[in-house]
């Protein structure tokens, strides 16, 4: 699909413009089944409200507590998420794929 | 990533302009690349590669962890004629993710029963297209068989430069066609340009296969690169 969702990237201009604390997350690896393709972004604001999707709502949360801190300090980090671990409490993706996830400061 | 970037990038993305982000996953640096400059991108062959395919990748070059994002626009397809083949041809498109129009004059033609879910425009190309903002992402087709009708669509979708012109037709009709288009205006690279007879050829009977081959003919054409193309046609 040629697809892509619209919104996203102009809601982080728009945020940052407001003077929010924004940080983006872009899929930058899939292995197996991910639910979504590199390329696919989440934007997220310092209040916590993000749009946009990294794994189909699987690792959404972990994700934005990590851009959290991303927005405090400014450096960038690469998340990895695999499956989950029905033992422990950790996230993942249940679908057995793994991705890795950039999260950056915008601005 | 730095505001100015971001801006940019939205500014791009708006006017329908492909281009792709490489992002350094290790130090975060980053640069935004417009298809016209590829050519003298070091990464070049490697961008239009992705580009071509829509698909955003991670690669390594010169001892970097590499991201490339590619922000290709929505494709269009274009249909001049509401016709039988328009009436497969349309829904196909649409589950293979492009925009779709359908333009035809004909009222009895460009009817919503015929066409339920898609944009139709029941004028003239000369009012229906300027609109529709047609451009290189756009595949363009003209299959009412009037040249009242085609052939005006035919000179706009040259002027923009579409991506694939197609044209239903015989190569006689398609002869005579040409010597039409050339009558008003139109270049010799323009004629060219247009496929005809349209779609590959596969033996393909009714509407529903026409409309396959069609869709097939402008996959092959947005997505081989030239040399493999030509092969393909």
């Amino acid at each position: 699909m040629l697809d892509r969702d619209e919104d996203i990237l102009k809601a982080a201009e728009d945020w940052q413009k407001a003077g929010r604390g924004v940080a983006l997350a872009t899929v930058v690896e899939t292995w197996g089944s991910a639910p979504r393709p590199a390329g696919s972004s989440l934007v997220i604001n310092d209040e916590g409200t993000f749009l946009g999707s990294v794994s189909g709502g699987c690792v959404e949360g972990a994700v934005v507590t990590e851009a959290m801190d991303v927005i405090q300090s400014g450096k960038p980090r690469m998340l990895e998420f695999g499956v989950a671990d029905e033992a422990a409490w950790n996230v993942g993706l249940s679908c057995g794929g793994t991705i890795r996830v950039f999260v950056e400061k915008v601005g | 990533m730095k505001l100015a970037i971001l801006h940019e990038l939205n500014a791009e993305r708006a006017a329908r302009r492909p281009v792709i982000l490489v992002t350094d996953t290790e130090s975060g640096e980053q640069r935004l690349v417009k298809a016209k400059d590829f050519a003298k991108d070091p990464l070049g062959a490697e961008l239009d590669k992705q580009l071509r395919m829509g698909k955003s990748a991670s690669v390594e070059a010169g001892g970097k962890k590499l991201f490339l994002n590619v922000y290709a626009p929505t494709a269009k397809l274009v249909i001049v004629g509401a016709v039988h083949i328009s009436q497969a041809l349309a829904p196909l498109a649409r589950s293979l993710g492009y925009d779709v129009t359908v333009v035809d004059p004909r009222t009895a033609f460009a009817s919503p029963e015929r066409f339920p879910d898609v944009p139709l425009v029941a004028e003239w190309p000369d009012t229906a297209l300027p609109p529709l903002n047609v451009d290189a992402y756009t595949a363009f087709v003209a299959v009412t068989h009037d040249p009242k009708i085609d052939d005006p669509a035919l000179l706009h979708a040259f002027e923009r430069n579409c991506f694939y012109i197609g044209a239903l037709g015989s190569r006689k009709t398609h002869a005579k066609r040409g010597d039409r288009l050339r009558a008003q205006g139109a270049k010799d690279n323009d004629i060219a340009r247009i496929h005809a007879p349209i779609g590959l050829a596969i033996g393909a009977v009714s509407p529903s296969e026409i409309a396959v081959s069609i869709m097939a003919e402008i996959t092959a054409v947005l997505r081989l690169p030239p040399k493999e193309k030509e092969e393909a046609a």
